[in-house]
Order: C-alpha cells, then structure tokens, then sequence
C-alpha cells in the first residue's frame, strides 16, 4: 500500500449542563418547537448574553483530562454569517484565545496503544434548527436548541485512517462522558463528528489536500465516510486529479460522500472579540477544585485493574470501557471477595452478553453486583457449578430473587457430600471394569472418562472436584 | 410646575400640593402642544402614563414613596418597554412591541417613576442632529430650524421644552451630551458600566452607556442614583457599592484641579463657544480651583478610531434584524438570501447602512489588522492618555461640541464634517469615562453652549458637584427656550 490516510477529527460535545451557554433556558431535548428559546435565544433587541459557568467547569474539567493548557484568559468572538436558524446573525464561539489549548487522547486499537494529539478545545453555542419538511414550500424555525453549549475539541491531523480514526472517536467519546461533561447520546446530536480527510505517499512529509466531510452521527458511518473518502482521493490522484479543498457531506444511504462547498465559497465570518462579554478569567483556585473533583481517569483506572487485580489488558480495558462498567466491577470484586479474574470473565462474559442482548446500559442492568456477587461466591464455595451458576444467572435476569433461594427452588445445588458422592463413585466403578483397567494400565484418559460417568450419573450435580478426588483414592 | 426641578417636584408630591396622575397629565397636555412642532416623541400612551402614575399615587399613599415616586419621565426609544412599541427610529421595528423592560426602565419603575412617552431619536442611535430618524427630525425647542442633537436628540428636547422635568438617553460617542449641548440642557454619560445595557438597543456594546438628561446636575445626580447599579444580565455591569450621587453636590471647589487640554481650546471652534466655556472656567477658577494646561495629542485619532471600532460593532449587533423573527420583512422576495436583501435595504436608512457596510468592510478578511485592531490600539492609547492626565487634574473641562446647534439639512451631505463635530465628546467614550456636558451661556445666535466636565472612572460624584457648584452660581440651566414659552 502506497497511501497513507491522515484524519484530524472536530468534534461537537454538547455540554452536560441545565440551561444554555449564554441564557437561562433549559437545555433539556425534545420539547415542543421554540419553548426553550428565551428572549437572548432568539435575539430580542436589547438583550445580553451571560457565560454559564457550569460549562465553563466542564470545558475546564476536559482540558485537564486531556493534559491540555488552561489558558487563564481566553476570549469569547463573534462567528458573523446569516442564517435563519442563527438568531443573532452571529455565533458566539472562541477564535484566537480558546480556553483549552493542546493536550493529549491516547486510545487502544487491536491491542496497540496510539497517542492523538489536539490542537484545542473551545467553548460556544450552538444554532437552532431549520425544519424543511412539513412547510408546504416554507423553512419552520425551531430555537430550542440555539444556545446549548458546546466544546468544540480538534485533534491535530495525526490519524492514520479509518479505524485508527474511529478509535480516537470512541476514546474520546468514552472520556467525555467519563468525566460527565457531555451525555454522549449520537442519535440526539450531543456528540457529533467531522473528519478531515486527506491521502499521501507514504513516506512524505507534506499532507496533502484535505476534504471536511460533515454527517458523520455514528461511529460506523465515521468509519465508512473516511474509508469512501480516502479510496476517493487515491483515485482521484492516481488519474492524474487533483484534490480540491472542500465540505463534503456523508449520504449513509448512498455510502458515498459529495460535495457541499468548496473553499471558494467559503465565507469571511469576520471574527472579533465580543463586546458583549469580558474575557474570561480562570483563577489557580478554580482550576484547583476541579482537578481536586476529578474522577480517576480511564487510562490510569485500567492500568490499575491490570496491576491490582491481575487482569489481563484485553479484560482491563473491557472493564473500563465506561464509568459504571469500572464502578460495576469493582462494587462486584468487593461484594463477592472472590477472585478478580472470576468477577472479570463473568462480567465480560454472561453479563455482557445479556446487556448487549437486550441493548441495556450496565447502569439498568437487573443484575446488581450484590446480586452477581452472591452467585460467584456460591461458585467459588462450591454449591454450585460453573454451568447451573449460568442457569441461575438467567433466573435472576429475569425474575430477579435471592441466589441461595433460586438455587434450592431449581434444584441446582450441586452434590458435595462425602457420602453421596462415594455411592455414586463406588457404582460408577463397579459398571466400569474396563475403563479401570485402563486407567491401571497407565491411560490417564480413562480418569476423565471416569469423572465424566461420575458426573453423568449425577445429573451434572456432583462436585467434580469432589468426585476426582474420591475417585482417585478409591483406584489408589 | 412644568419649569420645576425633581426636588421640588417631588416635595410638591410629598406635601400632596399634586398629585403625581395632575402632573403626568400637565406634561402629557404639553406633550400634545408641543409635539406635533417639535416632534420630540415618538409614542406617547396617555392612558399607559396615567396608569402609571396612579400606581404611583396610591404608592406614596402608602408611605413607600422615594425621590422619584410620581414624577414623569420621558425615555429614549432605544429603551425596551414591555407592550409598549419600541422603535429605536427605525422602520425596522416601526411595529416592534417588546415583551420585557430594559434594566432602567424597571429601576425606574421600581422608583416610581412614570414612563411619559418614548422620544425620538436617530435610527439606532447612530447620528449627530436626530435627522436620520425614520420618524422624522426633531426641532430644537431654541430654534425650530435647528436640529436638537443626537442621537437623544427626541430626550433633549423635551427637557428643554419642558414636555417632560427628565428623560433617559444613551451615549456611545456622545449621544447623551451632545444634544444636551445643543438643547440647552444637562445630560451625563456615566462610566462605562455603571448602568446595565440590558433592554437597550445595542448599537456598539463596548461603547454604549445610559444616562440622564434632565435640565440640572441634582436632577441628574436624582436620577443617576436609580439607574446606576449592578445587573447580573448585563456581563460588562459592574457590582461596586452603590452610591449616593446627591452627597456631594456641596463639594469644595477650592483645591479642585480643572484640567485644560490645548486641542480642545483650538481651531475649528466657534467664538460663542470658546467664549462661553472660557468664561465657565474663569469662573471655577475664581472659586479656588487650579488650572492644569494638558495635552491630550491624540484627541485627533479619536474620531477615526470610534469611526471603526462602532460600526463594526454594529454590522454585527445589527445581524439580528433579518426580518425572520421580528420586526419588518419585505412584502415580496425570491429566495431567503433576496429576503434578507430586501428586508434590510427597505427598512435600514441611509446612515445605518452605511455604517454597516463600513463596519463590514473594517472586520473583513485582510482589513481586520488595519483597521479594527489599529482602532483598539488607537483607544488604549487614548485612555492611556487620559489616565496620565487624571495623575494631574481633578476634572477636565472643554466645550461638548465645537459648535452649536446648526440648521436642519446643512451637514446632510457631508457625514466627515457631521463625525468631527463629535470631536470632544468622543475620547471619553473610548476611554469609558464619566463626562457630562451642562449649559454654560449662549452664542450671538442666541443657542446655548454646552460646558463638559470629563473625570476619572467613577468619579461621577466629583462631576456632578463640580457642575452644580457652577449652576448654584449661574442661570444659564433656567433659561426656557423662547419658542416654547410656558
């Protein structure tokens, strides 16, 4: 492969906040057309803009999960462009003083780590929303959304193509809600993706020239537009084309992206500080309380679960995948005091496979860590096995209930006393004369082929711990 | 009572001699004279005034009456006023009804003051005479030939004819003092953020102010004490004490130090009014106060600079009038960006669209640095200066205007000579000082001259002693424009 593709992603985290970047309307989604617009959101004359602090906190509380610089004063500017659903006729963003600057997402990739540099992060509002459907030839306006703060996070140009891409996406994703500054939801818009895209011979050094390709509401189509985009430059060059530096927007149901402005049309948004708001100031102390506030953070979490409960990277980075997944786990090794790497496999394992079942967040899932505890400790004990523990397992998704009750009500208790298991072993070995015989003859396969009667004779019940051991000391 | 001051205005409430519903009505009779000559107002609601003032009546009944209970005052209509039209001159919002008060207007309220009407103005606030209204010019009560000022000039000149005791005005290079200047009446700029932009009409953020226009500095200092004060909605607001504007109007004046600056005692200024000013400061000088020669070199960049910085300000407060959610929309377009056009190009005037464009251009891509962020340079300087000159005097004075009122139409075709006869009131802006211009005598046309007192950042106190120390001493406040006798 000649080409490298080289990716810098934008994203829009809407922020977690109650009202608006600038007025005290509520942000909260899916309300009915313009009842969560105030008079600053839909731009009455007069009316002022008032920095909501909240996101200002947050903006802070991800420079600093990033690594980034805090500038202690950056600068809110005016985005000038008309628009229907831009009711002041201006943005109001951050240009050349932006409140995080730099800083650092690493993100692993089919075991491997990377390391994504950003440029910055910057905090302004959002737009509202033109509604062309249902008009009858008219745009309708609805203003709920203009106002809502967003941080716009930029990554420097250092991904190399479309999964590399995605896995900085899904990092950055899993970090911002981690640290509870953006919800995450794509399918409102609250976390939404634009990529820069460009190819060049491997080995050079200049990029070449790049295409933003917009619409990207999902990690898959991320992926899909990026590899659509770069084939189609490759292409595009290798016939003697030229790339031309544009806004392409991704058509998920063509899989294909076109474009929507070139450079040319690109307009002049005239930026300059906004008079209406001062610079805003970041005290040490501000910055102090929020690092104070901070939650272990992803990366240092995982390194953690490998070094203090011996887990593997694989099942140390499953297990901290998000917030409560790592909050489930380690309320699960406490609860059970069993080992770890048991809590491990059966949260990545059953639990996993029953949320992803039935699409539920690890936060609703009908199984608590009480509850799964309870049953990992009868496995660990010995009441039951391995494979009941999974039936009781589906029992307690469904029906809830208390384990040692579940277990006696399904007759699932698996045989541990002495006595019982030596009837069982001393029939087994009666009907079992050649297989014995083999055994003595020095084939330890028929020890195997022994236990496997033992336990088909007791309906799977039996110890098998138990049933090798008395089984052994019968055959000397 | 028409010709009275707030002060004995409100004794005469207090001791019920009026009541506040008699007096509203004696300005709204005077109004009605006096209006369809001076056209000073744009909306006036009799019934919406009276209401107001029987509130206010039934408030002092109740033994909650301040200085300000029951006493009309007129506001520019810049100022939104909830259910009442809110035009800001334009053709824009000639139907614009807006449904919330501006920060002053509910301190006023609150003070029980009675909103007389809303008086004209140029469109958006941007002019110097009041004839780029799209309601029509106003006629300066002392000439009705002349124009009153601007852009309060609709505030002026009611004062001055004594349609209304005070009235509400905005000054972003000079809006406040300037027709104050030409009307015969006194007018404050105070420092920048003293009073809340919420509710007001912006026309270039980082430079406008509120203030008072009433017809003496204790009037002014009444008022000031209601609509200064700190106003969580306005980010630029300042939260500092409040203060009592009225406790130093007996201030000493021995001692004080009044600050010459030679470019405003130079050329292009009148006789009648370097003569009126000069004598002005003879006379503080005869009260023991010291003179101070400055220099203040860059006076001269101050209206290049303002004629950046606020219209580019203004391309951008002035995006909103789009015609998609409110105000005017044209009758008939193709598309939305033929919407716009027209929308903009029928209802701005003349002079908003020009400063609009300039505004544009000074912000564009490859003129930003030339122009905008030389301008900001040119301010910092400018307040530089002044700050080095407040480390040696108390206060400085200069005339408000290099001229006074001229005739209706005469710089019409000229905006440079319009934009230099804001030469002096301009600089203070810039630097967001306080600066307030009251009447100092008359020129041989008999129109009054305006006499500014500019100081330090809140040093409003200083300033409104110091002007009524001079009005305890003078007459030329009292004198009622002949055209518009009682």
């Amino acid at each position: 492969m000649v080409w490298e593709v080289v990716v810098g992603i934008e994203t829009h985290a809407q922020l977690a906040t109650a009202s608006k970047m600038f007025s005290g309307a509520s942000t909260a989604f899916g309300a009915a057309p313009n009842t969560q617009a105030s008079a600053v959101d839909i731009a009455l004359p007069g009316v002022l803009p008032v920095a909501n602090l909240a996101a200002i906190e947050h903006a802070i509380r991800f420079g600093l999960a990033v690594r980034g610089t805090i500038n202690r004063r950056s600068i809110f500017a005016r985005k000038n462009y008309f628009y229907p659903d831009l009711p002041k006729g201006y943005q109001i963003s951050q240009y050349e003083s932006p409140i995080v600057q730099g800083g650092k997402l690493t993100f692993q990739l089919d075991g491997r780590e990377h390391i994504a540099r950003l440029t910055r992060a910057h905090l302004e509002e959002d737009a509202g929303k033109s509604l062309h459907e249902d008009f009858h030839g008219m745009t309708g306006i609805d203003l709920n959304r203009a106002g809502t703060p967003l941080l716009e996070i930029v990554s420097e140009p250092d991904l190399r193509g479309a999964k590399e891409a995605v896995g900085y996406a899904r990092a950055l994703h899993a970090l911002v809600m981690w640290i509870g500054v953006c919800d995450g939801n794509m399918q409102e818009g609250s976390f939404r993706c634009d990529a820069n895209v460009s190819v060049r011979r491997r080995g050079e050094s200049v990029l070449g020239t790049r295409c933003e390709i917009k619409n990207l509401n999902s990690f898959r189509f991320m992926e899909r537009a990026i590899e659509f985009e770069a084939k189609r430059q490759i292409e595009l060059t290798e016939d003697g084309g030229k790339v031309v530096q544009e806004t392409r927007l991704y058509d998920p149901d063509r899989d294909e992206t076109r474009s929507m402005r070139t450079k040319e049309d690109a307009q002049d948004y005239r930026y300059f500080p906004d008079p209406d708001l001062l610079p805003l100031v970041i005290s040490e102390q501000m910055i102090h309380d929020i690092e104070a506030a901070m939650p272990e953070l992803p990366d240092a979490r995982r390194e953690r679960f490998i070094r203090e409960y011996a887990l593997t990277p694989y099942d140390a980075g499953l297990l901290t995948v998000s917030r409560t997944a790592a909050d489930y786990y380690e309320a699960l090794v406490k609860a059970s005091g069993v080992e770890p790497k048991l809590c491990a496999n059966w949260q990545t394992g059953e639990l996993s496979a029953a949320l992803n079942r039935e699409e539920r967040d690890i936060a609703a899932s009908p199984v608590s860590p009480p509850m799964l505890a309870g049953l990992l400790k009868r496995v660990t004990d010995g009441t039951v096995s391995g494979k009941a523990a999974k039936q009781v397992f589906e029992v307690m998704w469904k029906l809830g209930g208390v384990v040692d009750e579940i277990i006696e009500r399904e007759g699932l208790r698996q045989v541990s006393d002495a006595g019982a298991i030596e009837k069982l072993v001393d029939a087994v070995l009666a009907a079992n004369e050649r297989l014995v015989g083999d055994y003595r003859a020095g084939k330890d396969k028929a020890f195997n082929a022994l236990v496997g009667q033992v336990m088909k004779a007791s309906k799977g019940k039996a110890n098998p711990v138990q049933a090798a051991e008395a089984l052994r000391r019968k055959l000397g | 009572m028409l010709d009275a001051t707030l002060a004995e205005l409100s004794a005469a409430l207090a001791a019920k001699r009026v009541s506040s519903v008699e007096l509203t009505g004696a300005f709204l009779d005077r109004v009605r004279k006096l209006n369809p000559d001076l056209n000073a107002f744009i909306t006036v609601d009799r019934e919406r005034s009276l209401a107001q003032a029987r509130a206010a009546d039934a408030k002092r009944a109740h033994g909650d009456a301040g200085p300000l209970t029951g006493i009309p005052v007129a506001l520019k209509d810049i100022y939104c006023t909830k259910g009442q039209r809110t035009t800001c001159g334009s053709r824009m919002l000639e139907h614009f009804i807006s449904p919330y008060d501006a920060h002053v207007v509910e301190q006023l309220e609150r003070a029980g003051a009675v909103a007389l009407g809303k008086c004209n103005m140029d469109e958006f606030a941007m002019g110097s005479s009041n004839e780029n209204s799209y309601f029509g010019p106003v006629r300066n009560p002392w000439d009705r030939r002349r124009v009153p000022g601007g852009s309060s000039g609709g505030s002026a000149a009611a004062v001055a004819a004594r349609m209304a005791p005070a009235a509400t005005g905005t000054d972003t290079g000079g809006s406040v003092r300037q027709p104050a200047a030409f009307s015969g009446v006194c007018g404050l700029r105070p420092t920048y953020g003293l009073v809340s932009r919420y509710g007001l009409i912006a026309f270039a953020s980082s430079l406008d102010q509120a203030g008072p226009i009433a017809r003496s500095a204790a009037d002014l200092a009444l008022l000031l004490n209601v609509m200064a004060g700190f106003d969580a909605r306005d980010s630029t607001s300042l939260d500092r004490p409040k203060e009592d504007y009225t406790e130093n109007l007996e201030m000493r004046m021995g001692g004080l130090r009044i600050g010459l600056p030679a470019e405003y005692f130079g050329e292009g200024i009148e006789p009648g009014v370097r003569m009126a000013v000069e004598a002005a400061v003879a006379w503080f000088e005869a009260q023991g106060a010291r003179r101070v020669e400055l220099e203040l070199s860059r006076t001269k960049l101050a209206v290049p600079a303002y004629y950046v910085i606020a219209p580019a300000e203004a391309s951008s407060n002035l995006a909103r009038f789009d015609g998609v959610r409110y105000g005017y929309r044209a009758k008939e377009y193709s598309d939305l960006v033929d919407m716009y056009c027209r929308t903009r190009a029928e209802a701005f005037g003349a002079e908003v669209k020009q400063r609009i464009l300039v505004g544009t251009y000074v912000l564009s891509h490859g003129y930003y640095d030339a122009y905008y962020l030389q301008a900001q340079k040119v301010r910092r300087l400018i307040a530089q200066d002044f700050s080095l000159a407040f480390e040696k005097c108390d206060v400085i004075l200069g005339p408000t205007a290099p001229t006074t009122a001229f005739e209706i139409g005469a710089k019409a075709g000229d905006p440079v000579q319009m934009y230099l006869g804001d030469i002096f009131t301009i600089p203070a802006a810039l630097a967001g000082l306080p600066a307030l211009s009251i009447p100092c005598g008359f020129d041989e046309k008999g129109l009054p001259v305006g006499l500014q007192l500019m100081g330090e950042h809140f040093s409003e106190a200083t300033l409104l002693g110091a002007a009524h120390r001079y009005q305890q001493a003078t007459e030329w406040h009292k004198r009622i424009p002949k055209e518009t006798p009682l």
